[in-house]
């Protein structure tokens, strides 16, 4: 649900690319701030997917989270994550200080309110239209969601399509493979199910599908829902997201989005706010899925600095190689040894 | 507050996200830490069943500070009017109103009406039968200045005659005595300060277990952001409705509201979020059983013998509930068309009458009682979502027949076979007499029709696919069995008399498929109605009391006008006005904000540009603005009625509340409430806290008890037994299942998200009884025990009450044994009492008690309540030897992710 009207002209009415934009890279900025765990992404990307029902799930403890992790059978998963009072990672939850308003309308779109002020039978300035919210001081303190300190953290996780994926690389039978717009997708015909991919994956996201769930025994991620891109649809979790925290678009759109989005709420003071696999100079060269969180990488289960394996490809192979030279050199020696 | 709008709501709430990406700040008072309070820029954890407690706090800090609207108070509430001498307050009475008598345990509104020569008022929702002389209680003698005769009216009084009111706001209402200075001390601004002078910061503190500095950064938050410039809006959901004192929750936030001058303004109101879709809808078009259609009065069968007497006891002087007879005869013409004639009172006798208490839950006892033979239930699932819902599969089990249509085989269709009692042996099948039909129904995306919710805003929906095998819509049901009845007694010897409102009924719907499905869109004509000539009704001024318009109910006159289905509209926000009148319909006259004569000051012009809505057109004479104007289209701000003058002419030009007999937002109620004309905190019926401000009243006078073998009570302070239970339970929702279950435990995408039943205690509690994170509990109260999961987390936060840390135990109720999702119901723990007004069960604060590991499943299930009930400490200790020596569950380290 984008009521937020992210003016793209790459996006059509409902969300979805317009033709013509394939060569353009697409995916998803996950605004974790405004996620509020309803886990309809879940749902909604499972019955467009037809993804089997997990076997092995039920109540886990953890939190109102009982999906677990991404795997074969759960290509979205909503974390989430209860910081008792007196959690010392982070200073205080919350806005901070209340001062005017400025902090918080730093920034402020006014995305969804083209016609306040404008409508001919309006008075001017009716409903605040131009007015900057002033927002009170509050008994002179900072309010904020619990004042202990206590914060609940959610995010929706998923595949992070990244720009050299680990899972592609090492797939041995060409099953994966970049669509035209750049998203990384595993087609199921392809796969024989070797599972090079589920150990080569630095986020621990594709898992092959149990033995007696259809497509069973191949492996299995989150495709951006390739099938409904190409029908100029937005993916089934994008839309189903009823508070924009899983937004679709042109990643370099999203880009300049969360780079707004996230100093709009370091300004206001939120603690933790932080750009993840935003960095295209990281060990995956970035990912088309990113997210804004609100801790560290570690908290949501994420790997702080994940690499894909095959980077590394040439210096080992070169190292193999001074390595075989040893081992060539050492038994010549030894032959050359015997010989005396 | 009593809401978790982003779990329960979460698609409405994306416009909660939207308003604070604006800089609207969003404050969550509620028990529990939910995932709306992980939303909020402030949580204030409370009590359960204290938000009277805290609202009354608010009041009292409005009162104190002065910081109440006065410009809006002043003239559109009723601040200024004088109530009757007689008047008291429960401080000066031990806790409850002048007018009680404990022997009935009923309350007489007569010391709460206006002063002065104003005829007694009634309200506009709620009681409002008007009494008659010789009713019961009613003394003629008592007051004669009190009933101005309405003009014309026959001096000698009498019943039947217009002046055979005694009171009732038959009269108009100019002369109500008032006092514009707010100083007299019977003026109901002085009575609300001195009601609420009790209410101190440090009594909510200490009443709701919170510090003074969290309850008064809310009121602070409020004050600030009310007024001129500024408005605040109230969400609710059943997390207020759902106490012995759930009208009177309400009732308190539209006294802050009204104070704040936040009612009929942009931003401003009170939001009822409904339990599910089109509950609005199914009060609207009610399947209440004291109401018909647009909340006319059922009638009853001891005060409503004909059609005059009915429309002299419903009929007010002033405003839209003057024409009731008007909208009620157009319903006769809509349900017996041609046979509703003047001669035979439009056929008014052809109307089933009331005989008492036919509620759910009275009809559930009343099957226990062998006085209910058959039952159909239509999308509900009463042996999971009722209150005591052990006491539901009892009484079902009673009856001769029961029908139930569902989507799925829930547990109320198959209690008999393999609900918990018969693993309990307390029902065995082969005993239950009970013949249960099953009938398959389509859902909401396999049938025409519209869904009404929250904001009275009607959409239409179309069907995506066609139902499966037998499944078919309730439209369908109805009206074939309908039709199949009729048939059936078609030329039986009854057929004159008491068959014939079935056989003149307008039964005739077009049907269209193979299946004969009756046409959605042509019961909405009925429903929007038409003229003499068949022409639809554009609204409900349109309505005649002659017989010569059909209208179905009468607020939803109007969204058929033009033969257009105006609930079937769709234009795109981007292309419309800021109160989206192209999207849908909204009762009444497509109105999206109530009241909102209330947006202009009482000169007609908006209190700020910033909060501009409706306002005078002095050139044009008439209300314009951003929405349908909520009033007398060309009634100027500065109209004074005449004094003989009835109905909407005898509203003020600064009336906002026209459906009120003062035209007055009513910050005193002086009837239609019947526990009294303030809400005054009471403590839940049951509560460990003893009751800290109101002397010997611990709980609400006038709650509905329902005393019975299945469903005793859990003792309360001051009895010393009340330590037998001694945490506060409270049942909820989450995001992952849908109420009692029948649409998301029965299907594997919902199902797998939330498995299992589970219980919400904080680690002290945990520490207290031997619980394990992610083991087993069991929850015990007097009426039986279940077992749940458990998650031990600080999100049930411990209150400071009194000085003594209380603890809660949070209950989501949505499992019962059938499904995918499985699990013991938590209504099984609570009792059916009831609030007075609207009988709804108290299930949002109990007491209970907690035991490690699960329960049993055999006769020993009630050993284990009654020995519980006996003698608390020695099952507690029992429990947790079994606990430590073998834990039913595999619990896990730890508690709740907590990186």
């Amino acid at each position: 649900m984008t009521h937020s009207a992210h003016a793209s002209d790459r996006l059509n009415h409902a969300g979805g690319p317009v033709p013509g934009t394939e060569g353009t890279r697409f995916g998803f900025f996950t605004d974790t701030s405004v996620c509020i765990g309803c886990k309809a992404c879940e749902v909604a990307c499972k019955e467009w997917n037809q993804v089997p029902e997990r076997t092995d799930t039920g109540f886990t403890g953890d939190s109102m989270d009982n999906t677990g992790d991404l795997g074969a059978d759960a290509w979205r998963h909503v974390a989430f994550i209860e910081q008792p009072r007196g959690h010392d990672a982070m200073p205080r939850a919350g806005l901070g200080p209340l001062v005017g308003g400025e902090a918080r309308s730093a920034g402020n779109g006014r995305a969804g309110l083209e016609w306040f002020g404008q409508d001919p039978g309006l008075p001017p300035g009716a409903h605040g239209a131009e007015a900057i919210p002033q927002l009170p001081i509050f008994n002179g303190e900072p309010a904020s969601p619990a004042e202990d300190g206590f914060r609940w953290l959610m995010s929706s996780d998923v595949c992070k399509h990244c720009s050299e994926a680990a899972c592609l690389e090492v797939c041995p039978t060409g099953a994966i493979f970049y669509t035209e717009f750049d998203t990384v997708v595993v087609q199921d015909d392809v796969c024989n199910g070797c599972g090079y991919c589920v150990t080569a994956c630095p986020y621990g996201v594709i898992e092959r599908r149990s033995p007696g769930q259809p497509g069973g025994g191949g492996a299995f991620k989150c495709t951006l829902c390739y099938d409904r891109m190409k029908g100029n649809q937005q993916p089934a979790c994008a839309q189903a997201c009823p508070t924009d925290s899983i937004q679709f678009g042109p990643l370099e759109e999203l880009r300049a989005r969360a780079d707004v989005r996230a100093e709009e709420l370091i300004g206001a003071g939120v603690p933790g706010v932080q750009l993840y696999g935003h960095d295209q100079g990281d060990g995956v060269g970035g990912n088309g899925a990113f997210f804004l969180l609100l801790d560290e990488p570690e908290v949501y289960g994420l790997p702080p600095d994940p690499v894909t394996p095959t980077r590394n490809l040439g210096e080992i192979w070169r190292w193999v190689g001074v390595a075989a030279a040893g081992v060539v050199a050492a038994a010549g020696a030894a032959v050359l040894g015997g010989d005396r | 507050m009593g809401s978790n709008m982003a779990e329960n709501h979460p698609v409405g709430f994306q416009w909660v996200m939207e308003a604070k990406n604006r800089g609207a700040r969003i404050l969550h008072v509620d028990p529990r830490f939910t995932r709306t309070s992980a939303m909020a820029d402030t949580y204030v954890p409370l009590r359960p069943g204290t938000d009277i407690a805290f609202l009354g706090g608010l009041i009292h800090h409005i009162l104190e500070g002065e910081h109440d609207f006065r410009d809006y108070v002043l003239p559109y509430t009723n601040a200024s009017h004088i109530i009757d001498d007689e008047v008291q307050l429960p401080d000066d009475l031990d806790g409850v109103f002048s007018g009680y008598d404990p022997g009935s345990k009923t309350y007489d509104d007569r010391s709460w009406q206006y002063a002065g020569d104003a005829p007694d008022v009634h309200a506009a929702a709620g009681d409002r039968i008007n009494d008659l002389v010789g009713d019961d209680g009613r003394d003629p003698a008592r007051d004669p200045d009190a009933g101005t005769p309405p003009p014309g009216a026959d001096p000698e009084g009498g019943e039947g005659s217009a002046a055979a009111f005694e009171g009732g706001s038959i009269g108009n209402v100019g002369d109500i005595e008032r006092d514009e200075t707010l100083q007299h001390p019977r003026c109901v601004y002085q009575l609300l300060k001195r009601h609420y002078a009790s209410y101190t910061p440090a009594a909510v503190a200490s009443i709701c277990g919170i510090s003074e500095q969290r309850f008064l950064s809310v009121a602070e938050a409020l004050v600030h952001n009310s007024g001129r410039e500024r408005t605040s809006a109230i969400v609710y959901s059943v997390g207020w409705t759902q106490h012995t004192t759930g009208a009177q929750n309400i009732r308190a936030a539209s006294i802050v509201q009204l104070l704040l001058g936040n009612v009929g303004r942009p931003g401003g109101g009170i939001l009822a979020l409904r339990g599910h879709a089109s509950i609005q809808g199914s009060t609207d078009v009610p399947t209440l059983y004291d109401l018909l259609p647009g909340y006319l009065p059922m009638p009853t069968g001891d005060k409503h013998q004909d059609l005059e007497t009915y429309a002299q006891r419903t009929t007010a002087a002033k405003g839209f509930w003057s024409l009731t007879p008007t909208y009620l005869i157009s319903l006769l013409k809509a349900w017996w068309g041609g046979h509703a004639t003047p001669d035979n009172d439009f056929r008014f006798d052809h109307l089933p009458r009331i005989t008492g208490d036919h509620s759910a839950y009275q009809t559930t006892l009343d099957m226990l009682d062998g006085k209910v033979h058959g039952y159909m239930l239509f999308g509900q699932n009463p042996v999971v979502g009722s209150a005591n819902s052990r006491l539901h599969r009892m009484a079902l089990a009673e009856l001769d027949w029961l029908v139930v249509r569902d989507l799925t085989m829930i547990e109320s269709a198959t209690f008999w076979h393999d609900g918990p009692e018969i693993d309990a042996g307390e029902l065995v099948t082969e005993d239950i007499g009970t013949e249960v039909f099953f009938l398959p129904a389509a859902a909401h995306v396999e049938k025409d029709g519209t869904f009404t919710n929250t904001q009275r805003l009607l959409q239409w929906h179309q069907a995506a696919v066609s139902p499966k095998h037998d499944a078919r819509s309730d439209l369908w049901f109805a009206y074939h069995l309908g039709r199949r009845i009729r048939a059936k007694l078609d030329g039986s010897i009854t057929y004159r008399t008491r068959d014939l409102p079935l056989h003149e009924l307008t039964w005739d719907y077009p049907v269209e498929g193979p299946h004969e499905e009756p046409d959605a869109a042509a019961v909405l004509r009925e429903i929007n109605g038409w003229d003499a000539e068949g022409r639809p009704l554009s609204g409900f001024s349109e309505l005649r009391d002659d017989g010569s318009t059909a209208c179905g109910c009468w607020i939803y006159c109007g969204s058929y006008a033009q033969g257009v289905n105006q609930t079937f509209r769709r234009t795109a926000w981007t292309e419309m006005g800021p109160a989206a009148q192209e999207w849908g319909w909204a009762w009444p006259m497509d109105r999206r904000m109530l009241y909102n004569r209330a947006s202009a000051d009482p000169d007609g012009r908006p209190w700020s540009e910033r909060k501009a809505y409706i306002w005078w057109d002095e050139q044009a004479g008439r209300w314009t603005g951003l929405d349908t104007p909520d009033f007398a289209p060309e009634m100027a701000p500065h109209h004074r009625p005449e004094a003989d003058a009835t109905g909407i002419a005898a509203l003020g030009g600064d009336d906002p509340f026209l459906m009120q007999a003062d035209g007055k937002g009513w910050l005193w109620a002086p009837s239609g409430v019947v526990d009294g004309p303030l809400p005054t905190h009471y403590e839940p019926h049951e509560s460990p806290v003893q009751n800290p401000l109101h002397g010997s009243a611990q709980a609400n006078p006038m709650r509905q008890i329902r005393p019975h073998e299945h469903n005793p009570d859990n003792p309360s302070p001051p009895d010393p037994e009340a330590a037998t239970y001694p945490y506060a339970a409270t049942s909820y929702r989450i995001a992952e299942h849908h109420t009692a279950g029948g649409m998301s435990r029965f299907q594997s995408r919902l199902s797998e998200l939330a498995k299992e039943m589970f219980v919400e205690v904080h680690p002290e509690v945990a520490a207290e009884r031997g619980l394990t994170h992610g083991g087993w509990a069991t929850i015990v109260s007097s009426r039986t025990a279940i077992e749940a999961r458990v998650m031990v987390t600080e999100r049930m936060a411990p209150l400071v009450v009194d000085g003594r840390r209380r603890h809660q135990v949070g209950l989501p109720y949505h499992w019962g044994h059938g499904g995918i999702a499985t699990g013991d119901p938590a209504n099984d723990l609570f009792s059916v009492v009831l609030d007075p007004n609207v009988h709804i069960q108290e299930v949002k604060a109990a007491t209970c008690d907690i035991l490690p590991g699960r329960r049993p499943r055999d006769h020993r299930l009630r050993e284990l309540v009654e020995a519980h009930r006996r003698d608390p400490v020695a099952s507690r200790r029992a429990h947790l030897a079994d606990a430590v020596t073998a834990d039913g569950g595999s619990p896990q380290a730890g508690k709740a992710r907590t990186r």
